[in-house]
């Protein structure tokens, strides 16, 4: 795929992260279609941050072994990054504070000069980005003045120096395409999430989670949404199954730690048959692991979390689009079929930049939740064929609403009774049979690459683009399950007829995926594991998959 | 069929909230904005044997859960049944934010300073020595005094009720549950099978009087005459009663918004 690449980094507290998005802004402004990967470590001051910003004519969502440009703001940026240097790579530099080879910028003592603050340093560097680029200062202006909210004279007067002082290397040229919102996953969730219905969103902070609650709460009012944060991860789903039960759709958002401590209220939800929705951005375990990086060690977690047997919902988007609908549908269902639904994102999801289009994505299932008709006495988990009990909320005249942690009768009232434990175990797995017919309907598995290919590449979540764009030169077929639970074990059949050879890519050491797979009669002959926190490059998957085809 | 050992203070407990239920009800409140939410414990079973909406939660997570009721509808009255053992032990951090928000719920302790859902071990008001199965030799560390704790919190209403005594109990409840915040009541409530404390109480247990509930110091200095350890009067009775902006007034809602074309503009800004 012909793309560009710009890799921009400095110290956390350069503001890596608001430049890479302004060059993300800038590109998209030209019709291209843009990625953006984040790399941070888990410090607040110091250390080495970077983004890397790819713009293509397609849309994408991974990153390739080198780059076009490198704007370092510290020296580490130059010397942690050779390897991405190819033979027209433009390296662009503070020359005040790294020594370098390429396009050196004298932004330090520039800022200086001008008495602006040391953060200024990055608008500088875009500013000289923009000549490199080949752009001309006004539309770069244009974007900046857009984006930059805060102290923006100084911005434009230190990036209008920096476009001074650099060089053309490169002549960019303007795709004749309609510019589209760039979206962050957690985001792109979010407005899903708030399209399908969401009443309210609780949380504890909680990396690579917290930018949905902070996106959330900046727009409760706006949404007309409640958005609390408690004092703990217990809290936050303890009071979640409290609104549930007082009919308000909620969703909690959390990390691998957080869902720990969630898992007592998760197993009541079970019990209960109080819908949820559990947002599970995973990052690299086990405890506290790599706060800020990316895994997908969580899938196990995730289908045996909580005491007991119960039915859940898992699904695993793979880029904000997916986010977006597959966040919506496990609102829906979640409420449908009044059970918990777990999203499994991961910090290269979550906190990664796509083009997003709202015009490709698919109506969610109708909201189809089964209420009492205020006939006869209320039974809150009335035995019914589906399982699906009529639902009814506090403060409806007439009914009696009884949930229970311990098992029950019909009318929610604690039994020990043989007979009943046997009978309400029945039918809140009946749920479960219901539930995966009603996925069986929905696209739970997308097929992409080549059709007809032998060998399968199969993935979930945030490789998805990573494993598309190393199919395209290998091609293979790409099979990517979004639902995991239920599994879609009859789709996942059709989309792998004709294979000879299964791969699996996953982010985690042990192929959480393949064992799945395993378990649902699948063999997968190969698997390609990545567990250092960082996603591969194309290349380097490329190489590993054409190494393990037969 | 109601559950508890000949004797229980529970029993007592549970015809205290059958008229006070009934009073509410004459009274105009209706029975269906009525939500009882209980921990695990003996005390929790009170939900099921009283006919009214009700969430059997968790061990140390009613509190919680009942704050996620109250904010989802805020013209509920939730009424919390928790042990010593469950919100003093377990569920202490809910209970101490549950105050510190001041968010209109009514939490009733049951407090009978001994684990009985699981056969007599201490508990975090259990006296300095108390001999269970997990602390055969006697406890090492002193009882908490809960509402020293929750009056530091931020509780609005703290009051200090007794099984025994359920003329003065059904006032306090009933007091409780109109009071706009967090209302706690600890309720000395003797489990006669593990820790029979009813000769004890009966000689210390007195009613107070001539005392001003809306002076926190006055309030501290009578909550800290017994300190649920030493051997000195146990005043029954309301301590602390003072209004303050609730958290969940906060949350009533506004009008219905158009989403769809809402999260439309969202992303417009988003380019």
């Amino acid at each position: 795929m012909e793309s560009l690449s710009i890799l921009i980094g400095g110290r956390a507290g350069d503001g890596i992260d608001q430049a890479s998005l302004l060059i993300g802004k800038l590109l998209n402004q030209l019709g291209f279609r843009i990625y953006i990967y984040r790399d941070y470590p888990s410090l607040i001051r110091g250390g080495h941050t970077f983004s890397i910003v790819r713009a293509a004519r397609e849309k994408l969502g991974a990153h390739r072994q080198t780059v076009d440009f490198i704007c370092a703001l510290n020296q580490d940026c130059l010397d942690n990054h050779r390897d991405k240097i190819h033979g027209r790579t433009v390296v662009l530099y503070d020359s005040d504070v790294v020594k370098g080879t390429g396009l050196a910028l004298p932004l330090t003592s520039m800022v200086k000069a001008a008495g602006g603050p040391e953060i200024v340093r990055n608008t500088a560097m875009l500013g000289g980005l923009a000549k490199a680029l080949g752009l001309p200062w006004e539309k770069f202006e244009k974007v900046a003045r857009e984006n930059l909210k805060k102290e923006t004279e100084i911005n434009i007067q230190l990036a209008r120096k920096g476009y001074n002082a650099a060089e053309t290397f490169y002549k960019i040229e303007e795709q004749k395409k309609p510019v589209l919102p760039l979206v962050t996953g957690n985001e792109a969730l979010a407005l899903g999430l708030a399209s399908a219905g969401l009443d309210a969103y609780i949380s504890y902070p909680m990396t690579p989670s917290s930018t949905i609650l902070h996106f959330l709460a900046q727009r409760a009012e706006a949404l007309n949404m409640k958005v609390i944060h408690p004092e703990s991860e217990l809290a936050v789903i303890m009071m979640a199954l409290g609104f549930a039960y007082a009919g308000q759709k909620t969703a909690v958002g959390t990390s691998g730690g957080g869902f720990c401590l969630m898992t007592e209220g998760l197993s009541f939800a079970g019990m209960a048959e109080l819908p949820m929705v559990i947002v599970l951005g995973q990052r690299p375990g086990p405890s506290t692991g790599l706060p800020t990086y990316s895994s997908q060690t969580e899938l196990m977690f995730a289908l045996w979390a909580g005491q007991g047997e119960f039915t859940r919902l898992i699904v695993a988007p793979g880029d904000a689009e997916e986010a977006y609908y597959w966040g919506g549908v496990a609102l829906r269902l979640a409420w449908k079929y009044q059970l918990p639904a777990i999203i499994l994102t991961d910090k290269n999801i979550a906190e990664g930049t796509y083009s997003f289009d709202l015009k490709n994505i698919k109506r969610f299932p109708e909201e189809q939740s089964l209420f009492w008709d205020g006939s006869g006495e209320y039974k809150r988990y009335l035995a019914t064929a589906s399982g699906i009990s009529p639902l009814a909320f506090p403060g409806e005249a007439g009914a009696t609403i009884k949930v229970n942690s311990y098992e029950h009768e019909e009318d929610g009232v604690t039994t020990e009774d043989q007979r009943i434990t046997r009978k309400m175990q029945e039918k809140r797995l009946r749920k479960g049979v219901a539930l995966l017919k009603e996925i069986d309907e929905l696209e739970a598995v997308k097929v992409y690459g080549k059709q007809a290919a032998r060998t399968a590449v199969v993935c979930w979540g945030s490789t998805k683009h990573l494993c598309l764009e190393a199919a395209e030169k290998l091609e293979v077929r790409v099979v990517m399950p979004l639902v995991l639970s239920p599994l879609p074990l009859t789709q996942l059949k059709k989309a792998l007829q004709g294979v000879a050879q299964i791969i699996a890519v996953e982010d985690n050491a042990t192929a959480q995926l393949a064992q799945l797979l395993k378990g649902a009669g699948i063999k997968v002959d190969a698997v390609i594991l990545t567990y250092d926190g960082r996603p591969e490059t194309v290349e380097q998957l490329e190489e590993r998959i054409a190494r393990g085809m037969k | 069929m109601t559950q508890w050992c000949p004797g229980c203070g529970n029993f007592a407990i549970l015809k205290v909230m059958q008229e006070v239920l009934a009073e509410l009800q004459a009274e105009g409140t209706l029975l269906e904005n009525i939500v009882l939410v209980s921990g695990i414990g003996q005390h929790a079973k009170i939900v099921d044997y009283l006919k009214v909406n009700s969430f059997y939660s968790l061990h140390g997570r009613a509190v919680a859960a009942a704050e996620g009721i109250k904010l989802a509808n805020p013209k509920l009255k939730v009424i919390v049944f928790v042990g010593d053992g469950d919100s003093y032990g377990e569920g202490l951090e809910h209970l101490i934010f549950a105050a510190k928000r001041n968010i209109d719920l009514t939490v009733v302790v049951h407090d009978n300073r001994v684990y009985a859902l699981t056969t007599g071990q201490y508990t975090p008001t259990s006296p300095l020595g108390y001999k269970g199965r997990s602390t055969p030799t006697g406890t090492h560390e002193h009882p908490l005094n809960p509402l020293e704790l929750l009056l530091a919190a931020g509780a609005t209403y703290l009051a200090r009720g007794y099984n025994a005594r359920t003329e003065q109990l059904k006032g306090l409840i009933k007091e409780a549950i109109l009071h706009p915040g967090f209302a706690l009541i600890d309720l000395l409530q003797v489990c006669v099978t593990f820790y029979n404390q009813y000769d004890h109480y009966n000689q210390r247990v007195y009613e107070l009087t001539g005392h001003n509930p809306a002076d926190y110091n006055e309030a501290l200095s009578k909550i800290k005459e017994w300190d649920y350890n030493s051997d000195a009067k146990i005043a029954l009775g309301k301590f602390y009663q003072v209004e303050r902006s609730t958290f969940d007034s906060f949350f009533s809602g506004g009008d219905t918004v158009d989403r769809g074309q809402l999260i439309k503009t969202l992303l417009e800004r988003m380019v």
